[in-house]
């Protein structure tokens, strides 16, 4: 059982994940949208949104940092007080997606417009983020300090799955419930990817930063044109 | 100098008789669609007015086009830094109650309504919801409403004149109005496509034609609150958003764009000009606001000049296309004659649209109840006591900066002033030649205007560069992969995602 939810499970995810996003891209890419709402409902949208995002932004930077260098963290926690302040940080934001996500089930439930553009993919979305955060939220609280036993439960996880060397000892013998939902529905949202709006923080547009303000773009190269033979003098209209 | 082309537009006001031909034109062609129904890439409003989206043109509550920043210029409402942190919440972008919400009517009822004492009636039903609704606003709502309180005296454009010019305008007698159909400028420095985080717009370099690459596109909205005309417009339902796209399938073919070839008034011109894209940052960054129209004539060359010539070639510029440039009536209205003029040049996009200003019903008088147009006795009939005050047309086409205005309405009526000489032959010679020095015009040239206002064929209005383009298919397709499908054949549904 543990073997299915912890081994199989997770590599069906990404598997799915990498194959059915590049997919989507390559072949779908008129669908690959945020698929605002906003023009149908701007007011509630604002608070529900920024919450709900922000939150779930600093909490996906937490969570990277802590799997790619848990030394630092588990060097970060060395004093209790540190400690205090990184845990209390981190809830405060995962209430923050908490209300967030509360906020935008409350819109799409109640604003008619919103309802029209309500697919049924999205109320997937929600109900596993729903699960993702509450999940989180309660490991955060039952199972406290996890940002100093992470390090000796899931890290070694985590990786062994990336390394295709799959250990499964710790994470089965963790004796929290709310904890082994979090990490299969993590992985769950990572399946769902290709098939839900999720794929639009996949094309968060980074090269913008970057990229010159204004794009112009010529169909050909426009110096070639002078050389080419095919060109000829064009003829004036005949629809007058 | 690095010249490009651009296919630009004039619309002259005054023969605009507010049909909305050209809306219906570009609606069946490209916006009757679900999710587009609200949309008006081609729209005709009333002035004094206040538009689509409603106050449209109020950048304190929109956040659209540039503003100047230092030595150069930066978006006011999007960019790197704003439109990354307001991605997840757009705070200026307009909604549909600001444009309108669609509507249909239950046509069927009319026929299925059962036997009764009163005559059935088509309810409205809303095109987003598809429930009952009471219309609250439509697409020119405020149509010929020149005089009233809740649209007309809410103009943003009134807030250079005083209380007391304003009540003039409103005076019932005196109160007058004029249309002015817009669509999208397709703008030097645009920007919608600054704003776009994805890069899903760009410029066409051949045409300077501004699209926005649907595949691409992430439903971010930057370009709806960046656009300062509003003229980039969300599609709720694919979650995409679109513009006017000049119709460039057809100008491709060498046909008029829709709502041009449409227009009833005869209103529009289209044609080439060649412009110095060295000097966009420089002209986009004019210090004084009063200053941009002037600019903004600077960057576009002489299309006769042997080293503009020279230097269009070595870029590339088709012979045919600099041919078109030297037949281009836009060139003629806006460079040699100096008659049309940008709209709302202060936004510092540097649009391609310009606007003959409305002289008629402007500058006409009413003496003791006698509608006066001319009055040979002051030359310049009412420009100081125009209906129209040239401080409000001036917060339209130049910035404030009323001496352009002026100057255009003279002109305009030194060609009417010669053109009665001719044709009626009851003013003066004198007078009419006093007129037409005070603002250097000469005879051919006043007979050209007025040749190209009101008797121009329809390839005289339209110079269309012959497109290149089918050739270049070979280059993006093969077209033995496509023989047999329409154009570059479907090669995805544009279906909602999900
Ligand atoms: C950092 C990159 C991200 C960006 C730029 C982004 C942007 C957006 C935008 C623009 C919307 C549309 C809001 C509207 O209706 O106007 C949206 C909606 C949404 N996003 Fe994100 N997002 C990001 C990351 C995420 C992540 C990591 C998740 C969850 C795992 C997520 C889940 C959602 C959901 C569920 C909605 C739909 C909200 C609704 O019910 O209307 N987003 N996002
Ligand atoms: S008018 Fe608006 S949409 Fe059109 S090019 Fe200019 S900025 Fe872009
Ligand atoms: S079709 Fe021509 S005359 Fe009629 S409203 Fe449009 S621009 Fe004006």
């Amino acid at each position: 059982m543990n073997y299915l939810l912890f081994v199989v499970f997770p590599y069906a995810c990404l598997s799915i994940f990498l194959i059915g996003s590049i997919y989507r891209y390559k072949n779908r890419a008129f669908t690959v949208s945020s698929l605002s709402s906003q023009f149908l409902e701007g007011k509630k949208l604002f608070l529900a949104s920024q919450l709900f995002h922000w939150g779930l932004f600093t909490l996906f930077f937490g969570h990277l940092i802590a799997f790619l260098f848990p030394r630092a963290i588990l060097a970060w926690n060395g004093q209790p007080v540190r400690l205090l302040i990184l845990e209390v940080t981190a809830f405060v934001f995962g209430l923050s997606a908490f209300i967030g996500v509360i906020l935008l089930v409350w819109r799409r439930m109640t604003d008619r417009r919103v309802q029209i553009v309500t697919s049924k993919m999205d109320v997937v979305v929600l109900l596993v983020l729903l699960t993702q955060i509450i999940s989180g939220l309660s490991v955060a609280y039952y199972n406290r300090w996890g940002s100093s036993w992470f390090a000796a439960f899931l890290t070694p996880y985590v990786r062994s799955i990336f390394v295709f060397d799959p250990q499964i000892d710790a994470i089965a013998s963790v004796n929290s419930l709310s904890l082994k939902i979090h990490v299969i529905s993590a992985f769950s949202i990572i399946g769902l990817i290709p098939f839900t709006r999720f794929m639009h923080f996949l094309v968060y547009p980074v090269d913008y930063i970057w990229r010159s303000y204004q794009q112009v773009m010529w169909n050909w190269d426009r110096r070639d044109i002078r050389t080419s033979r095919k060109w000829r003098q064009g003829e004036p209209s005949k629809n007058n | 100098m690095d010249v490009r082309s651009q296919v630009s537009m004039v619309f002259h006001l005054d023969k605009c008789i507010g049909c909305h031909t050209c809306s219906i034109a570009c609606k069946n062609v490209w916006t009757d669609r679900k999710g587009a129904e609200y949309m008006w890439w081609n729209n005709v409003e009333t002035k004094p007015g206040t538009g689509y989206p409603t106050k449209w043109e109020n950048q304190d509550i929109y956040k659209g086009g540039w503003e100047k920043n230092g030595n150069s210029v930066s978006l006011k409402g999007a960019g790197k830094l704003r439109g990354l942190k307001n991605i997840f919440h757009n705070p200026h972008l307009p909604v549909l109650d600001d444009y309108y919400e669609p509507w249909t009517y239950k046509y069927e009822d009319l026929f299925t309504a059962p036997e009764g004492d009163d005559q059935p009636t088509a309810r409205p039903v809303s095109l987003v919801t598809g429930e009952h609704m009471d219309v609250q606003a439509g697409p020119n709502w405020d149509d010929d409403l020149g005089g009233s309180i809740d649209y007309a005296r809410q103009d943003v454009n009134f807030k250079d004149l005083s209380p007391a010019e304003q009540e003039v305008m409103f005076q019932l007698e005196r109160m007058t109005f004029f249309y002015l159909p817009r669509i999208c400028n397709h703008c030097l420095n645009p920007a919608c496509v600054a704003s776009c985080p994805s890069g899903a717009l760009y410029k066409r370099g051949e045409d300077g034609v501004v699209l926005i690459n649907q595949q691409v596109c992430r439903a971010w909205r930057m370009c709806v609150t960046a656009c300062p005309y509003k003229k980039s417009y969300y599609n709720w339902h694919t979650g995409k958003s679109e513009k006017c796209i000049l119709c460039y399938p057809r100008l491709e073919s060498g046909q008029a764009p829709a709502c041009m070839h449409q227009c009833v008034g005869r209103i529009r011109y289209l044609g080439v000009m060649l412009y110095d894209a060295d000097k966009i940052h420089e002209v986009a960054s004019t210090e004084k606001e009063s200053d941009l129209v002037d600019a903004q004539l600077g960057i576009y060359l002489d299309p006769f000049d042997p080293e503009v010539i020279k230097a269009a070639k070595k870029n590339g510029i088709a012979d045919s296309t600099i041919v078109a440039a030297q037949k281009s009536p836009v060139y003629k209205f806006v460079k040699e004659w100096k008659i049309a003029l940008p709209l709302h040049p202060e936004f510092r996009t540097i649009p391609n649209l310009f606007y003959v200003p409305a002289l008629m019903p402007g500058m006409a008088t009413v003496q003791d109840g006698v509608y006066e147009e001319s009055n040979p006795q002051f030359l310049w009939g009412g420009i100081d006591n125009n209906r129209m005050p040239v401080k409000y047309l001036s917060s339209l086409f130049s910035a404030g900066n009323t001496g352009k205005v002026v100057e255009v309405l003279k002109r305009l009526m030194a060609v009417r002033w010669h053109r009665r000489q001719v044709t009626v032959g009851d003013v003066k010679q004198d007078v009419v030649d006093k007129a037409m020095q005070e603002v250097s015009l000469g005879k051919e040239t006043a007979d050209a205007i007025f040749r190209l206002t009101s008797l121009a064929t329809f390839d005289e209005r339209f110079v269309i560069p012959p497109a290149h383009r089918e050739e270049s298919i070979e280059m993006l397709e093969s077209t033995a992969d496509v023989k047999g499908s329409t154009g570059f054949g479907f090669r995805e549904k544009p279906a909602r995602g999900w």
